[in-house]
């Protein structure tokens, strides 16, 4: 067989990539992993400006006092490092991108529910992205990424409406992600796709899209309500126009807490899917795994108060919202564990995905645990709006998701591609993002339970040592994001072709080509399989070597 | 002893001790997770790497350990929250006889007033040893009054006070910081906590001549005419606002309320919103009249109205008789 192709002229079997040239055949496709990679461009030169904007507030802040940018620069850069990396970057990262480009083929489907509805989800993405790219030239907005009243609608004079109305329209990108997603998984799974043979990713994105679809529609009406505020004086949340200052913030977070489990699941079920190939084992704990999912999501929408247990909400209402937000900490407790169970008795591989994916364990780990600390009343009184919040949110959304993000794109990169990505560099560049965010993030958690406060431009002179480590590291992680794009690139060139499963993994989507047909399946497939069948792929393979074996011997 | 590299924030009050004894069991236990996680991931990663010929060993799950790590965490949990919730308990309430100082926070400074009269600005002096509430309104956006080393913060709201307090336990200078981003100056908001030894206190205190709070309240309250209607007797078209502060009020629609300092804030500024039963809503608002510091200096009158006989201010009610003829105020204010 591999002799036949050896002499057979080198032409390239058709696929996705291929199939048509020219700007048309892209900015009109309704081929999910087209739109995928669309999505791909878009949040990565997203993710560069936010962490172009995150860099020059952390030079910023090498020294106490004021002296890179004025105090107003100072405050739209991390205002719209926020805006930036949330809402453009975050939240559609891996839904939009892997799961756009997964979650058909997980399934055995040839495309998401409603094509033409995911290529309009990008459009509205690029329109509401335009409106904060031309929003941040012409001025920008200083009001954090909160958008806290009354300092939003009556005080700033920065440019709120038109920023606000571009993550308006950027969340019905999301809205609209979401409900093709739970569509497609309930109506198009292959024969034999039962609910608990779904991979974990599905599980996750089915959790993602829920909070997606009921959680997005609070912050655009709340964001109408401050454009109509500040446009026309309506009295909603400001005092002085008989408003109440507190119902933007219960508004906000309740959106806004639950967002943070719309970027951490998928990174969750990318961890799942990793670790289970690279241990060769099906996951442990299957089912409660899944059901986590859903209870971070169900969860997840009773606990937004817990922002506010400083802002002037009752002592009861705190205790209520304290209680729930640890019932939200066990479905993730109990994932962790569940990954660790895995590993037991495993045949551990090492290849990058796979540290990505440890990567993402100690982090998330950690800054799970550092929420046990801000739900706890008395303490979040004192480290709420410190560094300490900073530290713990970046671990969860940065260490946690953009490392399940990273792993992702290495596991799935061959099929995405066609092409290998340099492993030796890979790796390298997982243990540089891992130092580096320590580094960076680590020394925040002291700068917090000291005191200091979080947005702040200038600081007192104790506060620098810590800084000035903070800073180190973020140099060193930016290099280690900086390194992926690279290698990525220029595998796409010289990369070796990957072979249709280059990770041996389980799971719908490597029965495709790589990179698949348009259509993903030559013919539909049937599952008879459960989940993670690794005993029966390796036993398989085991057998094929033995052959290979006899026949050259 | 680590001046410039501190590792553990100054501790000078009596809620320091209490968060920090709780911070430090958050570590201890979070800590032991940790080891506990991370030890059996390189176990694991190390003793199971992949050897040819050893193939992986397919284990279903076990629902007996899903329900041990479920309800194990839970009930760590349950003790963090408990744990966590009594503490916020005692930040939440402050001792009846605190000392009060009223604060007005603005864009980008802190305007402090003491009960006893003395103003400052982005300085608060206090003695060791004592109770000390501070009452706070915000003039504009939301600032948040955060002192590390009492571990105390509260935002600091415009059109309503909330509540902190402490109690120093060290002489010393203390950092006050905003904690809730305000714009431009956010970062130079920041101010600082003397804590000076109860001899020193009472030097400094003499040394700035000016009259308890009440006493200005009470004559902007005859300035603006509040006599007329709250009158001392029961014939006023107003309530008589004697020992009213503290205490419940029966509203007009059946409600009953507490009259604390929102409640009389809400009362001179939004007089219909909770009108005493008996009265009619005749009285005129406030807003736009009266600066946040009137506000407080009028509340620390009517809360000085019901403190214990024998205490200067109640007697000075005088200052009503001489109330100028003023438009008729309408009833109400508890």
């Amino acid at each position: 067989m591999s002799m036949a192709t050896a002499i057979a002229p080198p032409v390239e079997r058709e696929n996705y990539l291929n199939k048509e040239y020219g700007v048309g055949s892209w900015l009109l496709t309704t081929d999910h992993k087209r739109i995928a990679l669309l999505y791909l461009m878009s949040i990565t030169f997203f993710f560069f400006i936010g962490g172009f904007f995150a860099l020059l507030i952390r030079l910023e802040l090498l020294t106490p006092i004021g002296d890179l940018v004025q105090a107003d620069t100072y405050n739209k850069l991390f205002t719209q490092h926020g805006m930036v990396m949330v809402f453009f970057f975050l939240i559609p990262s891996i839904p939009a991108v892997l799961g756009n480009f997964l979650v058909p083929m997980m399934i055995g489907a040839k495309d998401l529910a409603f094509p033409r509805v995911n290529l309009l989800s990008w459009y509205l993405y690029i329109i509401g992205g335009a409106m904060m790219v031309h929003c941040m030239l012409t001025g920008g907005v200083d009001t954090g990424w909160t958008f806290y009243t009354p300092f939003s609608t009556a005080y700033t004079n920065t440019k709120i409406v038109e920023a606000g109305l571009g993550i308006f329209v950027a969340g019905f990108s999301s809205i609209l992600t979401g409900l093709n997603f739970i569509v497609t998984i309930h109506r198009m799974r292959a024969p034999g796709m039962t609910w608990s043979r779904l991979p974990l990713f599905i599980w996750a994105h089915y959790a993602t899209s829920i909070i997606q679809i009921l959680g997005t529609p609070v912050v655009a009406i709340t964001i109408v309500l401050v454009a109509v505020e500040r446009t026309l004086h309506l009295g909603i949340f400001d005092p002085k126009l008989g408003g109440d200052p507190l119902l933007f913030q219960h508004l906000f977070w309740f959106y806004s807490h639950p967002a943070v489990y719309i970027m951490i699941l998928p990174s969750m079920g990318i961890v799942s899917e990793i670790i289970s190939c690279f241990s060769r084992k099906r996951i442990f704990g299957y089912h409660f795994v899944a059901i986590s999912s859903l209870s971070i999501a169900v969860f997840g929408f009773l606990v937004w108060a817990h922002h506010m247990f400083v802002a002037g909400i009752s002592l009861y209402a705190a205790l209520v919202f304290s209680i729930l937000s640890y019932s939200v900490a066990v479905p993730s407790a109990v994932k962790v564990f569940n990954w660790t169970a895995t590993l037991y008795k495993g045949s551990i591989h090492y290849d990058a995905p796979m540290l990505y994916a440890f990567g993402f364990l100690g982090l998330f780990t950690i800054g799970g645990l550092t929420g046990l600390f801000l739900s706890a009343l008395g303490i979040d009184v004192h480290v709420t709006d410190t560094y300490f919040v900073v530290a713990h949110f970046h671990y969860i959304m940065v260490g946690g998701a953009v490392m399940g993000y990273l792993g992702g794109m290495h596991f799935w990169w061959p099929k995405i591609s066609g092409k290998l990505y340099p492993e030796a560099w890979a790796k390298l560049a997982a243990l540089i993002v891992f130092i580096g965010f320590n580094l960076t993030f680590f020394p925040q958690f002291i700068l917090g339970y000291l005191g200091m406060p979080r947005r702040y431009y200038q600081y007192p002179a104790e506060f620098q040592i810590l800084n000035v480590f903070s800073t180190a590291g973020a140099t060193i992680l930016g290099i280690g994001y900086v390194l992926p794009m690279v290698y990525f690139l220029w595998s796409m060139r010289y990369g070796k072709p990957a072979p249709d499963n280059p990770w041996n993994a389980a799971g719908l989507e490597w029965k495709t080509a790589s990179p698949p047909t348009t259509y993903n399946f030559e013919e539909e497939p049937v599952v008879t399989w459960e989940a993670y069948n690794y005993d029966e792929i390796d036993a398989e393979q085991n057998k094929k070597e033995k052959e290979e074996v006899k026949v050259v011997g | 002893m680590f001046d410039n590299f501190p590792l553990w924030p100054q501790r000078a009050s009596t809620l320091a001790g209490s968060v920090d004894a709780l911070f430090i069991f958050l570590l201890i236990v979070t800590g032991l997770m940790t080891v506990l996680v991370f030890s059996a991931v390189i176990y694991f990663a190390a003793r199971y790497r992949h050897r040819r010929g050893v193939p992986a060993e397919q284990i279903e799950g076990s629902t007996p350990l899903e329900l041990t790590w479920t309800f194990i965490p839970l009930a760590i949990f349950m003790v963090i929250f408990a744990w966590g919730a009594i503490v916020y308990f005692k930040e939440r309430t402050p001792p009846r006889d605190a000392t009060e100082v009223y604060v007005v926070a603005k864009q980008w400074m802190w305007k402090l007033e003491h009960a006893e009269g003395q103003r400052e600005i982005n300085e608060l002096h206090v003695p060791v040893g004592q109770d000390v509430k501070l009452i706070m309104t915000s003039q504009d956006v939301i600032h948040s009054f955060y002192v590390p080393a009492f571990r105390i913060k509260q935002d600091v709201l415009p059109g309503r006070y909330t509540i902190e307090w402490f109690h120093p336990t060290k002489a010393g200078t203390y950092h006050i910081f905003c904690a809730e981003y305000c714009g431009t100056q956010h970062s130079g908001m920041i101010g600082s906590i003397v804590v000076m030894e109860p001899a020193q206190y009472e030097a400094w205190m003499s040394g700035s001549p000016s009259g308890p709070l009440s006493v200005a309240g009470e004559k902007i309250f005859a300035e603006l005419g509040c006599a007329t209607c709250h009158r001392m007797d029961t014939q006023g078209r107003g309530p008589n606002l004697l020992g009213v502060f503290g205490k419940p009020v029966q509203l007009e629609d059946g409600r009953t309320v507490i009259a604390d300092e929102n409640y009389v804030r809400e009362s001179i500024l939004d007089p219909g919103a909770k009108v005493v039963q008996g009265f009619k809503p005749v009285m005129p608002t406030f807003q736009g009249l009266v600066s946040e510091e009137q506000l407080n200096a009028l509340v620390a009158y009517v809360k000085s109205l019901s403190k214990p006989v024998g205490q200067p201010s109640v007697k000075t009610a005088s200052g009503q008789e001489m109330a100028p003829k003023a438009p008729a105020k309408g009833s109400q204010v508890e």
